[in-house]
Parts: C-alpha cells; sequence; structure tokens
C-alpha cells in the first residue's frame, strides 16, 4: 500500500481512529456526555478526511475496494446520518438504558461497515462491510436493556438477517465455483468468455439477489421488517431504516454495473431481471397496501420504506434499456438522497417525541393535535409525510420525477404503473397520520423535548425542503458521479 | 421578474400573516387584506404579453417560465378579487389559529397565480399540486362536522389525476426528446412535439383526466360536493370560484395546443360529458336539502358549459367558456358566502330549518334572489352571456347536445328558485326568532360582486376583448 491508498481511505480510517479512542474513553472513564462528545467529533473529522479521500482519486485500494466519488457520496451520507444519530440517541437513551456508552461504538462501527459496503467492488469486502453492519445493528437494536420489544425484534432481525447473509454467502460459493471470480469485474469478464447460461452461476445469482432481497426487505422477503421497525428504539429504526438500505443498495447497483447483471444474452439472464422486475412491482404494489392498514407509526413506515425500495428498483433496472448506467446512477443518488433525508426526518420527530417514562409514541392517536402542542415537530413530521407521498417542492417529489424519468426513458411502462398505483395508495396513509395532527381538543400529554433534538429535526426538514424546491446542484453532482462511473459500452 | 415577484409577495405574505398572529389576534387578517390589495395593484403594474424565465432545473430543461396574456391576466385578477372576498367572508368565522388560516388562504392563491401564468409544463405541474396541500389544511383544520372525509377524498382525486398527468407530460418530453434531441418542458418549445397520434391519443387523455376531475365533469365529479359543503366560506369561494377554473384553464391552455388533433378525435365524447355535467348536476341540485350542497351541485352543472364550449371547437363557443368561468367564479362564490352567512347565524344549512327568512333579513334576501337569478341565467347578467355563446356556438357542432344543454338551463332555474323559496320565502319557519341582516361588511362585498355580473352582463366586451387573442390563437376554427 502506498500513502496515496492511505489518502484514500482517510476517512474510513479516521472513523475507525475515533472508534478506537471512544472505546479506550469509555473503559477508563465512563460518562454519557464524553462518549458523546467524543462520537460526534469523529462523524465530523471522518466528514472532513473525505476531501484529501477524494483528492487522491477514484482509486483501487487493494481488490476489495474502490474508493471513488461514488463512494465518497454515500460515506458523506452515512456519516452524517451517523452524526444525526446519535444527537437523536442522547436524550432518547437518558433513563432507558444503564450504561448508554457502549451505543455509541456500535453506531461507530456500523457506520463504518456501510462505508465499506459503499465502496466494495468484491464479494469479500461486501460480506466484510456487511456482517459488520448488521451484527453492530443487532445489538443496536436491542439496547434499551430494559424493554422487551427492543430485544424480541433483536432476536427476529438476528435470525432473519442471519438466514440473508447465508443464502447471500451460498450464492457467492456457486458464483465462484463456476467463475472462479470473487472480484465484480473479474466475475464479469469470466462470465463473457464463458456461458452465461450455466445453470450454477444463474442460481447462484438468484440467490445473492435473495439474500439481498432480505436485506433490502423486498417483498416476499419483507416479514422481518415491520416487527423489526417496531420494536427497535426509534433513532435506531431510523438508522436501520436509511444507512442499512441505502447501503446495501449502493453494493447492489456497484455489482449490477460491474458485473453487467442486467444485460440479457440469454434465457437465464433474462429471467434474473424478470425476477427483480417482479419483486419490484409486488414490493411497490403490496407494501402500499399493507401500510393502508397499520395503527403503528413505526410499522407503516417500516412499510412504506419496502415500497420506497420496491421503487428505487427502477433504477437498477432502467440498466437493462440503457446501459451506459449513467441514468441509473444519477437516479439512484438523487433518489436516495432523499429518502434518506424524508426517512430520516420522520424518525427523528418519533424519537424526539418518545421519552423514558411515556415510552414510544408509536399509535397514530398520540400524534393528534401535535400542530398546536408541538408546531416545529408537526411541521418537521408534516413536510417529511408529503414529501415520502411525492408532493413537489420536497425532496421526494424530485426522487419520484427522477424514477419517472428514468422510467419513460427506458420504457418501463408495466414499473411505472406500478409506480403510479403504490403512490396513489400511499397518499391516503401518509396523510392519515397529518390529519391526526390537525385535531384539536386532545388530552395527549407533553413530553419533554431537548434543543438540540427539536433543531436536529428542523434541520432534517429544511434539508427536505432545501432539496425539494432547488434541487439543481444535487442533480449536477449527482450526474458528474454517474458520468464518473460510466462504463464504456 | 414580476409575475415571479407576485406569487413570492403572496408566499411571503402568508408566512408573514403566520408570524404575526403572536402580535394581535386581528393582525393576521388585516396583513392578508392588505398582501391582496398590494398584489392586485401590483398586478395592474404587469402589461399584458409579459415573460419572465430563469433557470431552474438545466439537467431536464427545467426553467421557471411564466408569462402573462390575456387569458392569464383574466384569470389572475378573478383570484385576487375572489381572494379579498373570501378574507373578507370569512372576517367573523374563522377564531382558532387565525394566523395559519391566512397562511393557507394566501399560499393557495399563490399556487394558483402560479397555474394561471406558468408556461413550463414541470413548473406548472408544481403550482398543480402545491396549491392542493394549503387547500386541504384549509378544509381539514377549519372545515365542518365530515370535514375529515371530504379533505381526504379532494386530495386524492386531484393527486391521483396528477400522477396520470405527470406521466403524459415526462412521455411527452420524452417523445420530443426523441424527435429533436433537445430535452426540455417548455410549452413553446413542446407545442411543436411532433407526435405519433396514437401517442398523442393517450397523452392527451392524460391531461384531459387530470383537468376534467378538478373543472369538474360527470363522472369525475364527486369529490366535489363533499369539500365543497365541509369547506369553512372561504375555503368554498376559492374552490368554486378559483380552483375548478384552473381545470378548464387547462384545458384551454394546454389539452386543446398540445394535441390539436387528437383533442378534435375526442370532441365528441367531451361535448357528451360537458351536456351530461350540464343536466345531471342540475338534477342532483334539485334533490338536495342542503343548502351548500345544492350550490354545490349547481357548480357541476355550470363547469359543464365550460366543457362543452371548450370542445365545440369555435370561437363563440370558446369565448363562451371563458366568460361562464368568470360569470361563475362570482356568483357561485357569493352564494357560498350567503350560505356561509346563514350557517353563521342559524348554525344550519339545512333548508327544512329555514323558510321566511326574508322577512327577518330584507337585505339578505334580496341579495340571495339576485344571485339565485344570475345561476339561473338571468339576461343581463354575466352567466346568461357564458351559457347563451356556448350554446350557439356547440349548436353549429352538434343540435341534440346543445339542446340537452339547453333544457339544463330549464333545470337551473327549477333549482335555483326551489333554493330561493325553500330559504327566503314561504312560512316562516317557527324555530328561527331573530337573525342578523348583512351588515356593512358584507353588504359592501356583494355589491361589488353584483356590479361584476352586471358589467359582465351588460358588456362582455371588456373580458372578450383580453381573451380573444388567446382563443384566435388555438385555431379552433375550421
Amino acid at each position: 500500500m502506498t500513502a496515496l491508498d492511505f489518502q484514500a481511505l482517510a476517512p474510513h480510517l479516521t472513523l475507525t481512529g475515533g472508534l478506537m479512542v471512544v472505546l479506550l474513553a469509555v473503559s477508563f472513564w465512563r460518562g454519557h456526555r464524553t462518549a458523546f462528545a467524543l462520537t460526534l467529533l469523529s462523524f465530523v473529522a471522518a466528514f472532513v478526511a473525505l476531501w484529501p479521500g477524494l483528492d487522491a482519486g477514484p482509486r483501487e485500494v487493494t481488490p476489495l475496494l474502490m474508493l471513488d466519488a461514488y463512494a465518497a457520496f454515500f460515506n458523506g451520507l452515512f456519516i452524517l446520518i451517523g452524526a444525526v444519530t446519535a444527537l437523536l440517541a442522547r436524550r432518547y437513551l437518558e433513563g432507558r438504558a444503564g450504561s448508554p456508552e457502549e451505543f455509541y461504538l456500535l453506531l461507530l462501527m456500523a457506520t463504518l461497515g456501510a462505508m465499506t459496503l459503499a465502496s466494495a467492488q468484491h464479494f469479500a469486502a461486501l460480506l466484510l462491510g456487511l456482517e459488520i453492519l448488521s451484527i453492530s445493528l443487532y445489538a443496536m437494536v436491542a439496547y434499551p436493556e430494559e424493554d422487551h420489544p427492543p430485544l424480541e425484534a433483536a432476536l427476529k432481525y438476528l435470525v432473519l438477517s442471519g438466514v440473508g447473509s447465508t443464502i447471500m454467502l451460498f450464492g457467492m460459493a456457486l458464483i465462484y465455483h463456476s467463475t472462479g471470480a470473487l472480484g465484480f469485474a473479474e466475475f464479469a469478464a469470466s462470465v463473457a468468455t464463458g456461458d452465461r447460461a450455466d445453470l450454477w452461476l444463474v442460481a447462484g445469482q438468484v440467490l445473492f439477489i435473495i439474500g439481498i432481497a432480505f436485506k433490502l426487505s423486498l417483498i416476499p422477503f419483507h416479514m422481518w421488517t415491520p416487527d423489526v421497525y417496531q420494536g427497535a428504539p426509534a433513532p435506531v429504526t431510523g438508522y436501520l431504516a436509511t444507512v442499512s438500505k441505502a447501503a446495501v443498495f449502493a453494493v447492489l447497483l456497484r455489482f449490477a454495473l460491474d458485473a453487467q447483471l442486467l444485460e440479457f444474452s440469454s434465457m437465464a439472464q433474462l429471467s434474473i431481471g424478470l425476477v427483480l422486475a417482479i419483486i419490484a412491482v409486488l414490493s411497490m404494489v403490496i407494501g402500499n397496501v399493507l401500510a393502508l392498514l397499520q395503527d403503528s407509526i413505526k410499522r407503516l413506515l417500516a412499510y412504506s420504506s419496502i415500497a420506497h425500495v420496491g421503487y428505487l428498483m427502477i433504477a437498477l433496472l432502467v440498466l437493462n434499456a440503457l446501459p451506459d448506467g449513467t441514468m441509473a446512477v444519477e437516479t439512484t443518488l438523487v433518489f436516495l438522497a432523499g429518502y434518506l433525508a424524508m426517512t430520516l426526518s420522520a424518525f427523528a420527530v418519533v424519537s424526539e417525541l418518545s421519552s423514558a417514562a411515556a415510552g414510544e409514541r408509536d399509535s397514530i392517536g398520540e400524534y393528534a393535535g401535535l400542530f398546536w402542542r408541538r408546531p416545529v415537530l408537526a411541521a418537521v413530521l408534516t413536510a417529511a409525510l408529503l414529501s415520502l407521498a411525492g408532493i413537489p417542492l420536497t425532496a421526494g417529489f424530485i426522487a419520484k420525477f427522477y424514477l419517472f424519468a428514468a422510467g419513460v426513458e427506458g420504457a418501463l411502462w408495466g414499473l411505472l404503473w406500478a409506480l403510479i398505483l403504490g403512490s396513489a395508495l400511499s397518499i391516503y396513509y401518509y396523510l392519515k397520520i397529518v390529519f391526526a395532527m390537525t385535531v384539536r381538543g386532545t388530552d395527549v400529554p407533553a413530553v419533554p423535548t431537548s434543543a438540540a433534538g427539536v433543531a436536529t429535526a428542523a434541520v432534517l426538514g429544511l434539508v427536505v425542503l432545501a432539496l425539494g424546491i432547488y434541487p439543481a446542484p444535487l442533480i449536477d453532482w449527482a450526474g458528474d458521479i454517474a458520468q464518473g462511473l460510466q462504463r464504456l459500452p | 421578474m414580476q409575475l415571479l415577484g407576485l406569487v413570492l409577495l403572496l408566499l411571503g405574505g402568508g408566512a408573514l400573516a403566520a408570524a404575526s398572529e403572536r402580535l394581535h389576534r386581528n393582525a393576521p387578517r388585516w396583513l392578508a387584506l392588505g398582501v391582496i390589495a398590494v398584489a392586485g395593484l401590483y398586478l395592474l403594474t404587469i402589461p399584458i404579453g409579459t415573460e419572465e424565465q430563469a433557470a431552474w432545473i438545466p439537467r431536464f430543461g427545467i426553467n421557471l417560465i411564466l408569462a402573462m396574456d390575456g387569458l392569464s391576466f383574466a384569470m389572475v385578477a378573478l383570484t385576487l378579487f375572489l381572494g379579498l372576498i373570501a378574507i373578507v367572508s370569512s372576517w367573523s368565522e374563522i377564531d382558532e389559529s387565525p394566523g395559519f388560516f391566512q397562511f393557507n388562504l394566501l399560499w393557495t392563491l399563490a399556487g394558483v397565480v402560479g397555474v394561471f401564468t406558468a408556461l413550463d409544463l414541470f413548473l406548472f405541474f408544481v403550482f398543480w399540486e402545491v396549491m392542493l396541500v394549503p387547500m386541504y389544511f384549509l378544509i381539514a383544520i377549519w372545515g365542518h362536522e365530515a370535514r375529515a372525509y371530504a379533505a381526504m377524498k379532494f386530495f386524492l382525486f386531484t393527486q391521483i389525476s396528477g400522477l396520470l398527468m405527470l406521466f403524459a407530460i415526462l412521455t411527452l418530453v420524452y417523445l420530443h426528446y426523441d424527435t429533436s434531441g433537445v430535452i426540455t418542458f417548455a410549452y413553446v418549445d413542446l407545442l411543436g412535439a411532433e407526435l405519433d397520434p396514437s401517442y398523442a391519443f393517450l397523452l392527451m387523455l392524460g391531461f384531459f383526466v387530470a383537468f376534467v376531475v378538478k373543472l369538474p365533469g360527470v363522472p369525475f365529479h364527486t369529490w366535489l360536493p363533499d369539500a365543497h359543503t365541509q369547506a369553512p366560506t372561504a375555503g368554498s369561494v376559492i374552490l368554486a370560484g378559483i380552483l375548478l377554473k384552473t381545470g378548464a384553464y387547462g384545458l384551454l391552455r394546454f389539452v386543446v395546443p398540445l394535441f390539436p388533433e387528437a383533442a378534435l378525435d375526442f370532441r365528441w365524447p367531451a361535448m357528451f360529458l360537458g351536456a351530461a355535467s350540464v343536466i345531471y348536476g342540475g338534477y342532483l341540485a334539485f334533490s338536495q336539502s342542503d343548502f351548500k350542497r345544492l350550490v354545490a351541485y349547481s357548480s357541476i352543472s355550470h363547469m359543464g358549459f365550460v366543457l362543452l364550449g371548450v370542445f365545440a371547437w369555435n370561437t363563440v363557443a370558446v369565448q363562451g367558456a371563458v366568460v361562464q368561468m368568470v360569470a361563475h367564479g362570482f356568483s357561485t362564490a357569493a352564494l357560498f358566502m350567503m350560505a356561509g352567512a346563514l350557517q353563521q347565524r342559524l348554525h344550519t344549512r339545512e333548508m327544512g330549518q329555514m323558510g321566511g327568512l326574508w322577512l327577518k333579513a330584507p337585505r339578505m334576501g334580496a341579495v340571495a334572489l339576485f344571485f339565485v337569478v344570475a345561476s339561473l341565467g338571468m339576461p343581463g347578467l354575466g352567466n346568461f352571456v357564458g351559457e347563451f355563446m356556448v350554446l350557439i356556438g356547440a349548436f353549429q357542432v352538434d343540435v341534440p347536445l346543445t339542446i340537452a344543454a339547453a333544457i339544463g338551463i330549464i333545470v337551473a332555474a327549477v333549482y335555483a328558485l326551489s333554493l330561493m323559496q325553500r330559504s327566503f320565502q314561504g312560512e316562516p319557519n317557527a324555530a328561527v326568532e331573530t337573525m342578523a341582516d348583512f351588515g356593512f361588511r358584507e353588504l359592501s362585498v356583494m355589491i361589488l360582486m353584483m356590479a361584476a355580473l352586471v358589467w359582465l352582463g351588460i358588456y362582455p366586451e371588456t373580458l372578450l376583448n383580453l381573451s380573444a387573442p388567446v382563443v384566435s390563437g388555438l385555431g379552433v376554427d375550421p
């Protein structure tokens, strides 16, 4: 490894360093405030280190990692979300966890795993990143030791996510068996010269995709999602819904690009595309239908996240019609930036309204009259929900607009009709919450909130609006990254 | 950037009004009134023919293109005028959160002004959707007993039809991109798009459905009676007076010019829907016992003439549709104000609990009579001019449908007069002992609207001259 390699790895290394510092600090000098401050500092330092990392240029560090602008985009988002989660967790954990310090270690570790995924270009790195992320998340879900639901959620998550990983690992083994390759690009090269219709290869790819679908909670591999979302502490649910989804999708898209997953030269390859399309349509439609039936806001957001990942599959499937990948990458980046901002703002409000004494504010009834009690938080939640519903001037509209543009350009008419149907259904349940917040004369007891938490939520809400009102910088940036990744046809 | 300034003035005014609630309970009202007045004066300084452009999202060729021709000017002027009326009419009705109320009112108006002036399809769509959200809040927060249902239905109908329109807009843009190699959402560029007829027809339907839901035309009308009845008075005034016109405006501005051949092919079904709306709306209006609901159904009937006029495809009929849009704005807004005033005084909208009110409140009775006869198409008032021109134009195209629509005018006389009889005339209702008559505030806005309708009835040239260049530019005459 050269100095330039280390420079390219700067964000990862900084975060690892921060992790060590926090570990040592909480071992010798326990204190919630110290652990929190050091964590925040680590995130800030890692964020700053993104620039020297970018200056090292797109760089392959060992065959495992590719540190380019695409990875940096995601790394930046993950670091920011990690910092927001720390801000939200601080008040949340007080009084609920006996020793909250180790939570921050797990948070830093999970973020490191997600960053590894965003830069993985090899099955080994993929598995490594995924497991670092998942194992940290199991513990984070179970963290508030005094409650029963988190424990149940963690166990469910552990078992089902473990199954997903196993299936994926088996798929990787079959792929290795038939191609002898573990790097994404070598895999493509070996497939190009060999037999694409090899049964082991197709089976391996299908198993790999099923494993990924587990992690992305696409229907029919979604069963764990609502329970885990509901049982997990609200700040962790927010992290789970954003970082773990985006990181897995980031690596899936890189794999599809490098390995030419969706270039159909044979019936077997075509069937992979068909499976993905069916999974996408099912997620869009069934995810939204099930969300209609929910009274728990966290379960509702769980189904809505299933539907949103279903929408995002359009960006992946567009690779078939537009194989140079620019549209797919651009759409993914813009969509995910919007999705992360709006989902995180919704969970920020849920988390801020929860308290150790009153527990989680989970049922929609408890949001009645929020406009008149907590206007700022209600406004943020309204912005987030309208954005999830895809109303203009919010990030969610730009995200959906991009999907429409990509779908129309790639002529994916069936998927677009599913998108329209799903969005139409979704308006009902998002508005149901907005309406509940406008009801007057309710006697839901007020909870104490922290200025930092409310400010975090407000900033997130403003980001949702800013991305919707003036998306040009984000779009240009995403366009540049997509050009950089462009593969010669 | 004058037109953008107008929109921003309303948006900024709304934000200020919301904030001013902390100073004094009445501050938002006065502030909103002031903002509308300033906006009205500002509008007069903007010359017709103004066009302005600024970059927004270059990646997709999306620009902030706003322009104002005669039709846009007439519609924006109507919007601001009825906005003023809405604020005055809700002066004493809204006690809870007056700041947020005026905020929503002004933001709705800003969205509508944007819809009437945007000449970039993306921008148009943004305004189209943005006017919904504050309107939703107006109904959901300050509405009557069944507001949850009504607000949700209103939002779902317009939003879902809006998604179809977005789909159609994007497909149009990409079809244009395929032939020209330029990606753009600018209306003027897309006018020249060469479309395959079968695609053009589907795209036209996407736009048509979105606009006819808003208009509303049968069979997409079912949201209207609920939304109009449940909304607070100011909300009903804006819904009926302005929001319905955005649908009609969309037909004139987008459906006809963008897809002339496809729209002409669709002429008979569209005219049929128009005539059906006239008769069916009138029939349903007659069977209502709720004052406000009756007026709501009468809107469906009146807007049916607009649909008929636009698709009759000749200058007389289209001009008639424009007059009908404006005249209906005044007459229906006034009747909704009347309904609101009655509800505030009697705490009911049921006509069974009214009767003989003229004795208690003669000024209200006289005003109601004026607008009822305006609504049934009395010659000399604006509505007559509009309906008559539409019928003349439609007669040259399709005699049976014109006869059917003309019968609708008789139906209008039946429901309008029965409205008058059941509420203000007949046996005085014993339960109503006293009722306050119109005061200066209410009477003055009513007189303003009466004057507007009389002017429109006697000298419609003022409006016709404004819209004539636009209508002749449509190229609808054979």
